[in-house]
């Protein structure tokens, strides 16, 4: 096997926030019932997380699980893991109707950190961002100007965002937009 | 003369002068100034030429209502066309131009236009230019396109030099309008708790009152603002915005603002406007009230202006428009400008009161020395470039002149209007208020909101109230109504007691004088901008335009940039009365957003330059790129047409692309092909109803070529499904299908087969995925090591997993080229270092990257069909000779109802068979076939058309598939089609396949 490079392979940006892509993720996409025993099981054993609810993400770091809508998760585990926790994961549902799947080679994800982490990303999402209505644990799915992405806040001032891989140089070259100095819209 | 006064000018600086030009002229003004009082302190009193008669103009208003003060202004990539002088701030370097005149603002040729303006009446250009019909094209549209338009359109070479975002805001209750009424509705809403948003159009909280005077709370209005403003900063639920202008109230609560950040301040880092993208529960709409012109004679000559404007200009810029001044009006408040002129030391020379008693404010400038005459109207202004005369006469009368004035400036009132915009863009119904004749906001029919209620809520004078206790009372009131509407609970408070001098009632004056004579109506203007007198809307109306909406086109009354702010009352008052109606039975024009026009840039936000659209990538792009890539876009995706080498064209590149990879070995990345998983017990019963071939017995390490029709049978996607495992599919699906058939699928799935056990995930772009095809194909695979890709151990139409070199794949032996040919899939992070490895190790067997059109011209030479190519949402499988695809086995599948309807089985449709042209050359694409005879339109009947068609380096020749009529039943006729080149290209029919008709070479 050769060295595996992310799309953009760690590229950043300094603007109004920092902009970088975070190099490879693990990424599993399971589908199934998700108040099925087995699967709340499952996504114990592979991120030490509780089911999350609607909207939620239970992340720490690189491993975590993310709720992406009310029959599929995004599960995150380091991308050297990946092999090992789908085969776990295939081997516990085996009884169960539930789709595992690797998408991390499929996906892009990026940082965006900073005072004004939350108005670049409230430029490109149609997403309430303020502190009161967006906090740590939640997840949106949404789109960013064009394309889908999906996002959640690692501390208060730090997102991370998850795109295809394919749509990486237009998000990286979006988010340099959205955060080019002196557009502070000094709302948050 | 316009002049600055030495004292006055509540928002001007006057220890920071600023220098700009006007038509290269350069001028000084005070930072604070807006581009029209400056000129106006230059005497700049003519600022444009009116669109149809070229007529000279000044200035009329002093906010966003303007009609005539348009500018092109800023030059090169920062050059912007009609920009309002009144709403433009002043800045150091600024640079305008006025417009629509040749060969300048002096001296304009087109001003002619105004001696013939008997013979250019409404409807004129209806009527005119009808006939003859090819004059249109030649004669008439060159002509108008020269003479017509405001300002010239920027170089097109200059490229905007600014950049633009949008914003997503949110709250609970949005303020558009941050005058008295709007700082009072925000405080009382926001006092509930809720979360408040207030955006002001203007760089100035309190709006006219502070112009307008009076005291709140026994404070000056000044006081007032600043207090409140400040009670707003400190709250933390209150955003507060300047220079921010509510665009457009829509459905569901969503407002777009218009934030010009930097206009006054050019070339500043960072966006130059924002457009604010808001969801409110409840919009209140404190946007005030704009004051009417009277329609007189004259009205439209630089120096007339609404009394209010003046007043402003006086108050906020310390700019007079004249030294002798006349006020004509029909209400107690231009009484006002007299007033605060007078003080200010300027003279008044009558005030001309078309009402026989006027109130208190009369008995003030009587005071002052001032000589109110009752009962008296303007006949006419006299002057070119500006006011030099007034004829005075009785409102009652004609128009028969008493005396002749001499002055240099006429203030006019004609009444408010309440600006309603913002409550009727999503649907706000009007009720028409005979006291003070106009229209205000119907309380009991607001624009709906999805539960049924309203969600916006008028304030002030918006909402009819125009004294200054009233207007702060309904404010208040208002913000407190929005509160509730939005689940808080407001505050018990009192509403701030206004107080100013009480008015006696308005008369209204729709003419002036009431019964003017035609050469008055003539000269009397309503629409300034767009050159609609009082005598158009006659005429209108004598030819049986009875809409408002029609006599609107007819005349264009309302139709220019200013969207009729000053003129639509005015003109449906002249229309109601010429069709001796009554005004509310007339009714209004629709109001649409914007409410005053917002620049393209912020309507595009940040799409524009790299990121205008979303370019989707492979893994292995910029590999393509720095090799020669040729692009081609297929949906998002950029593709690579072919790999030109230098010193070649793209067609040598194609040509020597198509024959290495029959003969070599070449390389694809068709990474961009859709990779559908689906997965579940129901997954195999699923697949049969997606697919027309039976899918479920597909053996596990198999693949399928397979079709996918719409419920209507018709063609929407094709490619090669994989059984994975027992209860695992991979679904491939062409470059733009991917997202689409995934849809489709869950939308089967989620709406009618909701019971079946079955999960779908796209991981189309986890992987990199490979052709490697041509007859040296096995050999670098071989070369590299890992996994037997034999024939036995991998034969056609297989797939298996393992290793290719160091590399973890997954390999399908699939062709869409009739070659020997493996499709290797790999993690997408190790794409570019796979490709790397398979370009490396396939030097010695001649290997070459192809792009799309080698792939298309392979395909096509084998007769293999293409989405998008042989289909275009109207092809079903059996008019492309596919009926093999078609499984009979199967009780039903998405399409096969749909396919027995008697147009699908119809003899007589189009069929897919092969085109040879008869001397080799290639057919042009989209070609028709003519048959025998003509249709009803005396065009050749059509018998078919050319679906794909190539030059075949392969075969030396043009090959083509085409749909033609009874196609398969005609092979070896020769058919015609005329090309668009003036010549017709002769091609036999022939099958489809051209190379290997017996598919030896794929399956080697």
């Amino acid at each position: 096997m050769s060295e595996p490079i992310s799309a953009l392979n760690h590229a950043s940006y300094d603007g109004i926030a920092r902009i970088e892509e975070c190099g490879l993720q693990g990424m599993i996409t399971l589908r199934g019932d998700l108040s099925d025993k087995v699967v709340i099981k499952v996504v114990k054993d592979a991120t030490g997380q509780k089911m999350p609810g609607q909207r939620q993400a239970h992340v720490d770091g690189e491993i975590g699980v993310c709720w992406m809508s009310p029959d599929e998760l995004l599960v995150l585990v380091p991308y050297a893991e990946v092999e090992a926790k789908l085969a776990a994961m295939a081997n516990a549902l085996s009884g169960v109707h539930a789709l595992a799947v690797n998408v991390s080679d499929a996906r892009a994800v990026f940082r965006i950190s900073g005072a004004s982490a939350r108005e670049v990303l409230g430029k490109l999402a149609p997403v309430d961002l303020s502190p009161a209505a967006f906090g740590l644990g939640q997840i949106r799915r949404s789109r960013l100007a064009q394309v889908a992405g999906a996002f959640w806040l690692d501390t208060d001032d730090s997102f991370r965002v998850v795109c295809f891989r394919s749509a990486a140089d237009y998000v990286f070259k979006l988010l340099k937009v959205a955060a080019q100095p002196g557009s502070e819209v000094g709302v948050y | 003369m316009s002049t600055r006064l030495a004292n006055q000018g509540r928002l001007i600086d006057r220890s920071k002068q600023v220098t700009f030009t006007f038509n290269g002229t350069t001028m000084r003004g005070y930072e604070g100034d807006t581009l029209a009082s400056a000129l106006l302190a230059n005497d700049q009193m003519m600022m444009g030429r009116s669109f149809k008669y070229h007529r000279p103009r000044g200035v009329v208003a002093s906010g966003a209502e303007e009609p005539n003060a348009l500018v092109g202004l800023g030059q090169g990539s920062r050059f912007e066309p009609n920009q309002r002088a009144t709403t433009t701030e002043l800045f150091d370097g600024l640079s305008a131009i006025s417009q629509n005149h040749w060969p300048n603002l002096e001296f304009d040729i087109g001003a002619i236009n105004t001696h013939l303006a008997r013979f250019l009446p409404a409807g004129f250009y209806y009527k005119m230019f009808i006939h003859p019909k090819p004059f249109w094209k030649h004669i008439y549209e060159p002509f108008i396109r020269q003479s017509a338009g405001l300002g010239k359109a920027p170089d097109k070479d200059s490229r905007d030099a600014d950049t633009y975002e949008h914003f997503y805001a949110f709250a609970d209750i949005l303020v558009i309008g941050g005058g008295v009424a709007g700082l009072q509705a925000a405080k009382a809403a926001a006092q509930s708790g809720a979360k408040v948003m207030l955006i002001e159009q203007t760089a100035h909280w309190g709006g006219r009152a502070p112009v307008d005077g009076g005291t709140i709370d026994g404070a000056p209005v000044d006081k007032f603002v600043e207090q409140t403003v400040s009670e707003l900063e400190a709250m933390d639920n209150v955003t507060l915005r300047l220079r921010c202008m509510g665009a457009g109230v829509y459905d569901h609560g969503y407002v777009l603002g218009y934030e010009r950040i930097s206009d006054h301040k050019p070339g500043t880092q960072g966006p130059r406007h924002r457009l604010w993208r808001i969801r409110a529960k409840q919009v209140v709409t404190a946007t005030g009230a704009i004051e009417r012109p009277l329609s007189f004679a004259g009205n439209d000559v630089p120096g007339v202006m609404l009394a209010s404007a003046m007043r402003d200009y006086v108050v906020n810029w310390g700019v007079t428009p004249g030294e002798r001044v006349i006020v004509a009006t029909n209400n107690d408040d231009a009484y006002r400008t007299a007033i605060t002129l007078k003080k200010a030391g300027v003279d008044i020379l009558r005030i001309l009161d078309a009402r026989n008693a006027a109130g208190m404010l009369a008995d003030e400038a009587r005071a002052l020395g001032i000589r109110v005459d009752p009962g008296r109207a303007i006949a006419k202004v006299k002057g070119g470039k500006r006011v030099k005369k007034v004829a005075i006469c009785n409102q009652d009368g004609i128009g028969g002149a008493r005396e002749e004035l001499e002055c240099d400036a006429v203030a006019m009132s004609g009444g408010w209007s309440p600006v309603v915009h913002m409550w009727s863009h999503c649907g706000g119904k009007l009720i028409w208020d005979e006291d003070h004749a106009y229209f205000r906001p119907d309380p009991d029919r607001p624009p709906l909101g999805a539960n049924g209620e309203g969600f916006v809520v008028a304030a002030g004078s918006a909402n009819g109230p125009l004294s200054l206790g009233d207007v702060v009372a309904d404010a208040h009131a208002a913000g407190k109504a929005a509160a509730k509407g939005a689940g808080f609970k407001p505050k018990n408070t009192k509403a701030p007691q206004g107080e100013t001098t009480d008015e006696a009632s308005m008369e209204a004056v729709w003419l002036m004088p009431a019964n003017a004579e035609v050469q008055l109506r003539m000269k009397s203007w309503l629409d300034f901008q767009n050159d609609v007198k009082v005598s158009d809307v006659q005429l209108a109306a004598r030819e049986g335009y009875e809409s408002v909406e029609h006599t609107k086109r007819y005349t264009t009354l309302g139709m220019a940039t200013d969207q009729g702010k000053l003129s639509n009352i005015n003109g449906l008052a002249i229309l109601a009365d010429a069709l001796d109606a009554e005004i509310p039975k007339v009714g209004t024009t629709t109001f649409r957003p914007p409410y005053t026009p917002i620049s393209m840039g912020a309507i595009g936000g940040e799409a524009r330059g790299e990121v205008f659209q979303p370019i989707r990538q492979t893994p292995m792009h910029n590999w393509h790129d720095k090799s020669g890539a040729d692009w081609e876009p297929v949906g998002q995706w950029r593709r690579t047409y072919a790999y030109v080498r230098p010193g070649e064209s793209v067609h040598d590149a194609v040509n020597r692309e198509v024959k290495n990879t029959r003969e070599n070995l070449g390389l694809l990345d068709a990474s961009t092909l859709g990779k559908l998983i689906v997965k579940g017990p129901d997954a195999g019963k699923f697949l049969d109803m997606m697919y027309t071939n039976m899918m479920s017995t597909l053996k596990v390490g198999k693949c399928r070529y397979g079709l996918m029709c719409s419920d209507n049978g018709f063609l929407i996607d094709d490619g090669v499904v994989a059984r994975i495992d027992e209860d695992t599919w991979l679904c491939h699906t062409t470059t733009g299908g991917a997202e689409r058939i995934h849809g489709h699928m869950e939308e089967w799935l989620q709406t009618e087969w909701w019971d079946w056990k079955v999960y779908v995930a796209n991981v189309t772009e986890q992987y990199a995925q490979v052709a490697v095809v041509g007859p040296n194909a096995r050999k670098v695979l071989e070369k590299l090591g890992g996994m037997d890709v034999s024939k036995d151990t991998l034969p056609f139409m297989e797939w298996r997993d393992g290793k290719i070199g160091d590399f973890d794949c997954r390999a399908y032996r699939i062709s869409f080229s009739g070659e020997l040919s493996y499709e290797i899939a790999v993690p997408a992070s190790q794409g570019q270092a796979f490709w790397d490895t398979l370009m490396e190790a396939g030097k010695e067997f001649g290997v070459m990257p192809y792009g799309t059109e080698c792939l298309h011209i392979l395909r096509a030479e084998k007769g293999f069909i293409m989405i998008g190519d042989e289909t275009d949402g109207t092809v079903i499988p059996q008019d492309l000779g596919l009926h093999w695809a078609l499984s009979k086995k199967k009780e039903d599948f998405l399409g096969k109802r749909a396919q027995e309807r008697s147009h699908m089985t119809d003899p007589d449709r189009w069929k897919l068979v092969g085109l040879e042209t008869v001397d080799g050359s290639v057919i042009p694409d989209g070609a028709y076939a003519v048959g025998e005879g003509v249709n009803a339109n005396g065009q050749r009947n059509m018998i078919g058309r050319v679906t794909s068609t190539y030059y075949s380096a392969n075969l030396d020749k043009g090959i083509a598939m085409g749909l033609i009529k009874h196609g398969p039943d005609r092979m070896g006729e020769v058919i015609e089609f005329p090309g668009t080149d003036g010549k017709s290209y002769k091609a036999k029919i022939v099958d489809p396949i051209f190379y290997d008709k017996d598919g030896e070479k794929q399956n080697v």
